[in-house]
């Protein structure tokens, strides 16, 4: 007994010590969001061959994903991130409020610090028994929408401020109609999951729901990876302009004595080698000549921009998603 | 008993107390203490806004509801696994454990595959009219399913201890099997039964991993009360957060507690 | 005589019925509620074929998990082992103030919500938590490290051995210890001597279900693991992250891996039950 337990005690300080010496080249952490996962597993290699050619060394990208908020969270509450990729400019003011990040984050880079962005739009089954084309088309009875928990997933805020901001622009729109129709929407919803990816698999493998709101790249993607022949992508008239941002952790990257290379690996994201990759893995880059490229994958959608239409994301998040806010006084289910 | 005849006193109990105070309570205090920063009348009116308490109603119900269910079906296989032999019944015993061993999220996406309307037993009942997976029936079964081993855990040594003498006497003085179970066995056995039924009930209602998958969390409809912690850590606010937390944590001691007398109170029942 | 026997008769396969109903209604509900939960994985997990399942499992960052989730439990199951026989010695030998609260508090992490443990650790040792200031100074990493990890899974699994012990050894009584001490043992001999051989099944027991559980516990540890590809993500995690990657077959290949192991060890414990059997039924006999 005291002797296997010696044993382990001595293996497992040997892991220990195998874990330290991994983490001794250099190398960055790069802390996201859910759907990122395919897009900054080839970012990360691409940036690693890019910079040993332009400077010699090595280094490696290690990433980590979870739900926005989440992943937040744990940046604040001490995971050592150089650099944060998410999906909404509140998390990040999150970690900035708490002194991790500069407070003029999104002024440091261009295009409000997004290299990259997306918009909403539905996922239908084969030959879109319903019908849908815009989105009063998912007010209607009888039609179910799948969509995540704004409380908990910050895609679904996306979905939420979309549909918002499209009935605010039919004739005769304001608020209290808008709300009308979020609620009416959010009454055809039968399962609200905490995550972007946990609505894909309901709406996907569970088969339930006739329309899954969705990133588009999430859309692209499932319908790459779990059936081109099985679902549709439909673009709404109008939808909103998603910007996921990314930011320097000032603190961390400071104490680890990675600014350069943290820098180095987000200004990377705006090169065209980088915004390529982007378009490849159903992103909308800015970059002109990989947009052309990727021209005919997407579908033509008008955007709006939350800073236009919401004020920005905390006055936005204070009105809809805080506690009592709008999105609790909805009835949402049957 | 001769107490402290024995030596280790001073060093057990210190190294229990010491342990639990560095893992678990201190930990408990520090939550305690992030909770108080919402004062008692911010805790009452979270609490006491209708999502949370629908949240709180679905969490305690379903949970108490699983663990009556495990406490019944519990009762029944650890009797089957003791008393009788049938081919297999090691395996289905070893199988008792699974719910500890298989991780939760695991079992969540396991059980969802099986009751969604596609599922092997969701496309059963489709037809029927009955929905398991997204509504309070699906949170339900997972519950069950988390909290079964510890009926057939606690009761499975208590049977094997009794004596048959017991039951061979009340037969012989004419007691019927079912009159020997309910006046002789089941006083001797509700000990056991209600230490099972509240560990399962302990369990059922904290329980996120698995029941977050099959639960729908329609606010109101299926949103369980971990997920209401998880939406106020969504919103930065660890204060409110913890505040659940704690309410979750006092009423579950609470119900430990009223259990753990109505143990004592049917052991003294038993002995009468 | 010849009379009672065919009333007999009917009275006893009236009552291999009963047997036979008790018996099927029992299986019908483990097959319900354990046998289909567990074929679903393994069925879902050799969808695309023996080769997708093996790629799952040889996968650097599944190798990664598995070592992981191997170290988290070999340093959280002694520890918690230790713990719960120094609790089972404390609560069954002695008599004190307060046991009934020190029982109470033993089991209180049972009924503490998976999401709460782990966020308890986070309020204590996150860069915002009480001690979080002092550790960055000292640049100490629990949280968001493999020390997390650990702390989390030692708190969900503490319960799990001492309360295997405790009704064992209340109810063998301190009789054969005492009469050890009488003859002149000392604590520690008395302690391997007597009262291991005593408990040593219930002890293995214990170990194979806090193990089980450690290796299996999700919701705490996704909260102080920070989710870091093949550093800090234990076999659950990847079973997530597989899972979110659309990769649902090899996700279930990795969650076969963890109930074949889960299997693996409840069959090691049947095996031993049912090899050193006999001694066993003697001791509890004894016991009484």
């Amino acid at each position: 007994m005291s002797m296997s337990l010696r044993q382990t005690l001595l293996g497992s300080l040997l892991w220990l010590g195998a874990i330290g010496a991994q983490a001794a080249d250099v190398s960055l952490l790069n802390v996201s969001y859910d759907p990122t996962r395919e897009l900054y597993k080839d970012i990360n290699a691409a940036f690693a061959e890019q910079y040993k050619k332009d400077k010699g060394d090595s280094v490696t990208v290690n990433a980590s994903h979870g739900g926005s908020g989440k992943q937040a969270r744990s940046v604040i509450d001490g995971l050592e991130a150089d650099v944060v990729t998410l999906a909404l400019a509140y998390d990040i003011d999150a970690i900035a409020e708490k002194g991790l990040v500069a407070a003029d984050w999104q002024k440091r880079l261009p295009h409000n610090s997004t290299p990259y962005t997306s918009t909403i739009v539905f996922l239908v089954r084969k030959g879109n028994p319903k019908g849908i084309k815009d989105w009063n088309d998912l007010i209607k009875p009888g039609v179910e929408v799948i969509t995540p928990n704004p409380k908990t997933s910050g895609g679904a805020r996306w979905n939420y401020l979309a549909a918002w901001g499209y009935a605010l622009r039919q004739p005769g729109g304001n608020d209290a109609k808008a709300k009308e129709f979020v609620a009416a929407l959010f009454k055809n919803v039968p399962v609200l999951d905490t995550g972007a990816r946990g609505s894909t698999t309901t709406f996907v493998q569970r088969g339930i729901g006739d329309v899954l709101l969705a990133w588009e790249n999430e859309a692209l993607l499932a319908r790459q990876e779990l059936g081109k022949d099985e679902f549709e992508i439909v673009a709404p008239s109008i939808s909103i302009l998603a910007e996921p941002p990314i930011a320097l952790v000032d603190k961390v990257a400071d104490k680890h004595g990675t600014r350069a290379v943290a820098e180095a690996y987000l200004k990377f994201l705006y090169t065209p080698a980088a915004q390529d990759i982007a378009g490849k893995h159903y992103y909308r880059p800015y970059d002109e000549k990989a947009a052309a490229k990727y021209a005919s994958v997407f579908p033509k959608v008008n955007t709006f921009t939350i800073d236009a239409e919401f004020g920005g994301w905390k006055k936005a998040q204070a009105t809809h998603f805080a506690d009592g806010g709008v999105f609790d006084q909805l009835n949402v289910g049957k | 008993m001769a107490r402290r005849v024995l030596p280790g006193f001073g060093l057990s109990l210190g190294f229990v107390l010491t342990w639990l105070g560095l893992i678990v309570l201190l930990p408990l205090a520090a939550l305690a203490l992030k909770a108080s920063g919402i004062g008692f009348g911010g805790l009452w009116t979270m609490v006491t806004t209708p999502a949370v308490l629908a949240a709180l109603k679905l969490s305690f119900g379903a949970a108490v509801l699983s663990a009556v269910i495990n406490a019944i079906a519990g009762l029944l296989v650890a009797w089957v696994l003791v008393r009788y032999s049938f081919p297999g019944r090691r395996f289905f015993d070893a199988l008792v454990d699974l719910p500890f061993a298989l991780p939760t999220a695991v079992a969540g996406i396991a059980l969802t595959a099986l009751y969604a309307p596609k599922g092997w037993i969701g496309a059963l009942l489709a037809p029927l009219g009955i929905k398991v997976a997204f509504t309070p029936l699906g949170v339900l079964i997972a519950m069950v399913f988390v909290g079964f081993p510890f009926v057939v855990r606690t009761l499975q040594p208590v049977l094997e201890s009794l004596d048959r003498d017991i039951e061979e006497a009340a037969t012989s003085l004419g007691a019927s099997r079912w009159q020997t179970f309910t006046r002789v066995l089941f006083p001797l056995l509700l000990p056991a039964l209600l230490t099972g039924f509240a560990l399962a009930l302990a369990r059922a209602v904290g329980e996120y991993g698995s029941v977050i998958f099959i639960a729908g969390n329609i606010p109101m409809k299926s949103e369980i009360l971990p997920l209401v912690i998880v939406k106020q850590l969504e919103q930065f606010k660890y204060a409110d957060a913890a505040a659940v937390g704690i309410v979750m944590l006092a009423l579950s001691f609470l119900l430990l507690l009223a259990i753990s007398l109505l143990q004592r109170w049917s052991r003294r029942w038993a002995e009468r | 005589m010849e009379a009672a026997l065919p009333l007999q008769r009917s009275r006893f396969t009236a009552r291999r019925l009963v047997h036979a109903l008790l018996i099927l209604a029992a299986l019908a509900f483990l097959a319900v509620f354990l046998l289909l939960p567990l074929a679903a994985v393994f069925v879902e997990a050799l969808r695309k074929g023996l080769g997708t399942y093996v790629a799952a499992v040889v996968h650097p960052e599944a190798i990664a998990a598995i070592k992981l989730t191997l170290l988290v439990a070999a340093i959280a199951v002694p520890l918690n082992t230790v713990f719960g026989v120094a609790a089972a010695w404390a609560m069954t030998r002695f008599d004190f103030r307060g046991k009934a609260v020190l029982g109470a508090i033993i089991d209180l992490p049972f009924s503490v919500s998976p999401v709460v443990s782990g966020l308890i650790y986070v309020l204590l040792f996150g860069a915002q938590g009480w001690f979080g200031p002092w550790l960055q100074e000292h640049d100490i990493k629990l949280i968001f490290a493999v020390p997390g990890l650990v702390l989390a899974t030692i708190f969900v699994t503490l319960p799990f051995v001492a309360r295997e012990l405790i009704p064992l050894m209340q109810s063998q009584g301190s009789d054969e210890e005492e009469a050890a001490r009488v003859l002149g043992a000392s604590g520690w001999q008395i302690f391997f001597r007597v009262t291991l051989p005593n408990i040593r099944w219930a002890l293995l027991y214990g170990v194979l279900l806090c193990n089980a559980r450690a290796m299996g516990e999700f919701g705490a540890v996704s909260v102080v693991s920070g989710h870091i590809r093949g550093l800090t993500n234990t076999l659950p995690l990847h079973v997530e992250i597989l899972y979110n990657d659309y990769n649902y077959a090899g996700a279930f290949a990795v969650a076969s891996l963890l109930a074949f192991l889960a299997l693996v060890t409840l069959g090691l414990k049947t095996f031993l039950e049912w090899r050193y059997g006999t001694e066993l039924a003697a001791r509890a006999g004894r016991g009484h």
